[in-house]
């Protein structure tokens, strides 16, 4: 069973429809011991970092899932559910996120060249970096779908592809059991199936 | 880097796709579900649904269908029609919309995206506007293009942007229909005066159109049609190779 966390942020409908595509056993849930009981997690999110960063907080979900990570369950965040992944963001101001990937979350803005549009929206090609099991089915240069003002610096060692936006802009990381992605598998079409596929998937192929 | 985007775009009423399709091989031509299928399919990069009942139970067969077509289709989904304030929003966001388009609604209440953009983020709120030239100058219609409002429209297009629209949507009334292309003119003024996402509405007619566009105004960054793409004039895997041969970057 994966647990999709809910903690109040975005809308999940898209999401939870995609995983029923792939037919992987999903439920929201907000309780510590569904969150805990499941095989795996994803932890969604769109909107502000420091808001999410809270109402994590505020839940106690902030703890379960970090605890569920050092018991090695896999842990899959999405989009904003992927930077709270992070030590930190920059997104207006300084905030602390789960801290269970090194790096931090930086804006656009001033980072990327001045004649480019923010938000990166739209469909974009994704180059690979490293290995990793979210990317199992995917070809290298395969486009997926991107919202976001705000990502994560690719210096870190956790990145295993990226996205082309006047630099390489962080698209998915990967460190052992702890995952996750800047864009929308949800959204992707096919190629995004296919990496919810690859995650809720067990090893032993069932 | 990022792909251009091709958008087909499909008026609803009564819960069904009208102005008709003549695709074969579909069991049902009036099916939003059934199109957005083949659709997403063929390499569409996104689709519009535009409502345009405007019985309460017209609404209800709306949102239904939107949340059918959300829960089989899975690339962007934009909603436009009928949106008026935040309620609205709401009501489809919640079956599975990624954005949501305001017209007359944001042109009677400016305020809308202002809320709309604080509540769910800019990249949710789209501005569509329908533009056409009169005494020389770009103006804004309302209630589908049969009301001028007096407005010049990069002007309002600008204030929409500065309240919080994350994308915009031009559609050229002049063009529309007329299937002779795009209006460069009136698009190029729209990309040079903000810096969000313009999406190209009106006057497709033929895939050379599609490339004109991309070729003359680099920093659009989609191109929305709906009779060429429902009549089956243009089939967008054909589009978008025609695209590609032109050095214009697309998602194959």
């Amino acid at each position: 069973m994966i647990a999709v966390v809910d903690y109040g942020v975005g809308n999940l409908f898209s999401l939870c429809s995609s995983l029923k595509r792939i037919g992987a056993d999903a439920i929201v849930t907000s309780v510590p011991e569904m969150i805990r009981k499941a095989d795996k997690v994803i932890l969604p999110g769109v909107g502000a970092f420091a808001d999410a960063a809270k109402k994590l907080r505020d839940s106690g979900l902030d703890k379960i899932i970090i605890e569920q990570a050092a018991r090695g369950k896999e842990i899959m965040g999405i989009c904003l559910g992927m930077q709270l992944l992070f030590e930190k963001s920059y997104e207006f101001g300084e905030h602390t996120g789960l801290g269970l990937l090194k790096g931090s979350v930086i804006g656009m803005e001033g980072t990327i060249p001045a004649e480019l549009k923010i938000p990166h929206i739209g469909w974009n090609a994704l180059s690979f970096c490293k290995e990793s099991k979210l990317l199992r089915y995917v070809k290298e240069g395969d486009c997926v779908y991107f919202v976001h003002s705000f990502y994560v610096d690719p210096s870190a060692e956790s990145v295993v592809a990226t996205a082309q936006y006047g630099k390489a802009v962080t698209a998915a990381v990967q460190k052992e059991n702890v995952m996750g992605c800047q864009f929308h598998p949800e959204k992707s079409g096919e190629v995004g199936l296919s990496i919810l596929r690859a995650f809720c998937e067990r090893e032993d192929g069932v | 880097m990022i792909t251009k985007r091709i958008i087909p775009c499909l008026d609803i009423k009564n819960g069904r796709v009208v102005k008709g399709t003549n695709f074969q091989g579909l069991s049902d031509v009036s099916s939003p579900v059934e199109l957005a299928k083949l659709y997403s399919d063929n390499g569409a990069d996104e689709l519009v649904f535009y409502d345009i009942t405007a019985s309460a139970e017209g609404r209800q067969l709306f949102t239904d269908v939107l949340c059918q077509v959300a829960s089989q289709i899975f690339i962007p989904l934009t909603v436009g029609g009928g949106i008026n304030t935040v309620a609205d929003f709401d009501r489809v966001l919640k079956c599975g919309a990624d954005k949501v388009s305001v017209n007359s609604g944001a042109i009677r209440n400016p305020q809308l995206i202002y809320e709309a953009a604080q509540k769910y983020g800019s990249q949710c709120v789209v501005l569509s506007a329908d533009i056409k030239r009169v005494d020389g100058q770009f103006r804004v219609f309302a209630k589908g293009g049969r009301e001028d409002t007096g407005m010049e429209a990069i002007a309002w297009i600008k204030k929409g942007v500065a309240l919080g629209a994350g994308e915009v949507v031009v559609n050229s009334i002049d063009t529309d229909g007329v299937k002779q292309g795009f209006d460069i003119e009136m698009l190029r003024a729209v990309c040079d005066a903000v810096n969000v996402p313009v999406i190209a509405s009106g006057g497709a007619g033929a895939v050379e159109h599609f490339t004109d566009l991309f070729r003359a105004i680099p920093t659009i960054d989609a191109a929305l049609a709906a009779s060429v793409f429902h009549f089956g004039q243009i089939q967008i895997p054909d589009l978008k190779q025609e695209l590609r041969n032109n050095d214009i970057i697309v998602r194959l």
